[in-house]
């Protein structure tokens, strides 16, 4: 199955509506190890995103990444504006001219924003940040892909691989951003980063199921 | 929360709006971006510095932007970096062929904002390169970690940079005196009260009526430890045991001080700590070549204070001793 370019559209509506719904979730987290503000930051990104994407002209999915990442960049400030911003940017460039996309451009897209984050952030997996979430999320995808497994299971095993990342930031002490001046003192609370790339991954996963039923 | 404002998000537009009509002499707002530039910067011909970061620290950075000091700041939000876009703008108000150095506070979301309008402008071919402040020494240091932040001591490299600047000196002279500065200089602070962001309308952290924290950042990042309140030598003492420990001085160097209040804290007491941080360098026969005391680097309402000291050389001297003419800080 592919998405056309207004699916991808909704799509990434619903990931501003998930990030709504969780903005006090992802507030405290972030007040507990970072300075509090992960949820507002990401509530104005994407809603400033959604406002954009009601009026955009194009069925060109890489300008609407390319939208994306531009407006979350210019809107959020912190560390998660220039993160997310640049992982939609670089996506952007590897669907540039396509007006559908399907599980393999999707392989791409994923490699890429993992890439980007990876540079601007110069973080690591164990590092305690979203990269923790994404990078097994990203393997997982790649490996399922590989082996040609239906779309429902591949997204769900995606978004399972997210989660147990997630998990995995709450053991571990943090080395980049705010949270890494409390050291150890950060082990026992979950990278809110992490918790909103996984909710991403998962509302990726929910509204392909239902745009395929 | 009890606070002279409007509206929370309109704060940083209106305080900037203010202080540009406050100061027209020095500096101008640009229209539409949270960034005030010097008045007098155009056709210079000198390497423009800028720097910012989030609100909430004034006056850091718009109150020094002047002659000797900095060319352009931008504002964030309360505690936030501002955008690529806005520091985009501010570059490219000051920038000539001399090049632009940016002045980075070392904060995650600083550092990537800034580097991404540094690549912004240098796509459109202006020369910039930019230095990051790391002058806690509360926090360890770690080239795997994000590493110290930037506080009071960013105000040393602001005067420093800014004089070479002004003397004409060429991008990598100013990078290289800047970086220099930031080797030699340490901090360190202790909170006495929380901050409340207007946004947020409540503190993110409490401290009892007999507690202080030792090593807290300018935005209410947890410092290494709370103890119970101290007399101000003995605070004097620990942060500067902990200062020299980090960067030892020996008998005949000089030295700058800075007791930095954080918004709340009474000129006197920050004279008081001075008292005693002058009289412990004194009897390690290190030289106090220059003291400033005020509120620099504040943390919106919160009470205490922070020591720097940056210790100097023949060049640093001069480049300190250079006019310095802005709203919140002059050598005249």
């Amino acid at each position: 199955m592919s998405l056309t370019s207004n699916q991808t559209i909704l799509l990434l509506k619903e990931i501003g509506k998930t990030l709504e719904e969780h903005k006090t979730l992802l507030t405290e987290l972030d007040g507990a190890i970072g300075d509090g503000d992960h949820g507002i930051n990401m509530n104005k990104g994407f809603t400033a995103v959604t406002k954009k994407l009601d009026d955009i002209q194009t069925e060109d999915i890489g300008h609407i990444l390319k939208t994306v990442g531009m407006t979350l960049v210019s809107n959020v400030g912190g560390a998660s504006g220039p993160l997310y911003g640049t992982a939609f940017m670089k996506a952007a460039v590897v669907v540039a001219g396509k007006n559908e996309i399907d599980l393999h451009d999707f392989v791409k897209i994923m490699e890429e924003a993992v890439e980007g984050i990876k540079m601007r952030g110069k973080a690591v997996p164990g590092d305690k940040t979203m990269l923790d979430a994404l990078e097994p999320a990203y393997n997982t995808l790649y490996q399922a892909v590989e082996e040609n497994q239906p779309i429902e299971d591949i997204l769900k095993k995606v978004k399972d691989a997210a989660l147990q990342g997630v998990q995995y930031t709450e053991k571990i002490a943090a080395k980049k951003g705010r949270a890494s001046y409390l050291g150890e003192r950060s082990i026992g609370h979950q990278d809110p980063g992490a918790v909103s790339s996984y909710l991403i991954l998962d509302t990726i996963y929910k509204t392909i199921r239902n745009i395929k039923d | 929360m009890k606070k002279i404002i409007n509206k929370p998000e309109n704060v940083v537009a209106d305080m900037l709006t203010g202080m540009s009509a406050a100061h027209p002499e020095y500096l101008k707002k640009l229209d539409n971006f949270n960034v005030v530039v010097r008045k007098d910067t155009a056709a210079s011909q000198k390497v423009a510095l800028v720097s910012g970061g989030g609100s909430g620290h004034e006056p850091a950075h718009g109150g020094f932007v002047g002659k000797g000091m900095l060319d352009a700041a931008v504002a964030g939000d309360v505690f936030t970096s501002p955008t690529p876009d806005q520091i985009y703008e501010a570059i490219k108000a000051v920038a000539d062929e001399a090049g632009v150095l940016l002045v980075i506070k070392n904060y995650t979301g600083d550092v990537m904002n800034f580097e991404m309008a540094q690549e912004m402008a240098e796509a459109e071919d202006i020369k910039v390169d930019s230095v990051v402040v790391n002058d806690d020494v509360a926090v360890e240091n770690s080239t795997y970690t994000t590493g110290r932040r930037g506080i009071a001591g960013t105000i040393f490299v602001h005067k420093i940079a800014g004089a070479k600047a002004e003397a004409k000196g060429s991008l990598s002279e100013v990078k290289a005196v800047a970086e220099k500065v930031i080797a030699n200089t340490s901090s360190m602070g202790i909170a006495l009260s929380p901050c409340i962001v207007p946004a947020a309308g409540k503190a993110n952290f409490t401290l009892g009526e007999d507690e202080m924290e030792v090593g807290m950042g300018i935005h209410g990042e947890p410092g290494t430890h709370r103890t119970k309140i101290k007399s101000a030598d003995e605070i004097a003492e620990q942060l500067l045991s902990k200062i020299l420990g980090d960067k030892p001085l020996q008998s005949h160097d000089e030295v700058a001080v800075m007791i930095n209040g954080l918004g709340a804290t009474p000129l006197m007491e920050l004279y008081v700590v001075n008292k005693k941080v002058n009289a412990t360098l004194k009897e390690k026969g290190v030289k106090v070549y220059k003291t400033f005391i005020g509120n620099y680097m504040t943390s919106l309402e919160m009470a205490g204070c922070s020591v720097s000291i940056l210790k100097l050389d023949e060049e640093l001297k001069s480049l300190l001793d250079a006019k310095a003419d802005t709203p919140a800080f002059k050598v005249l």
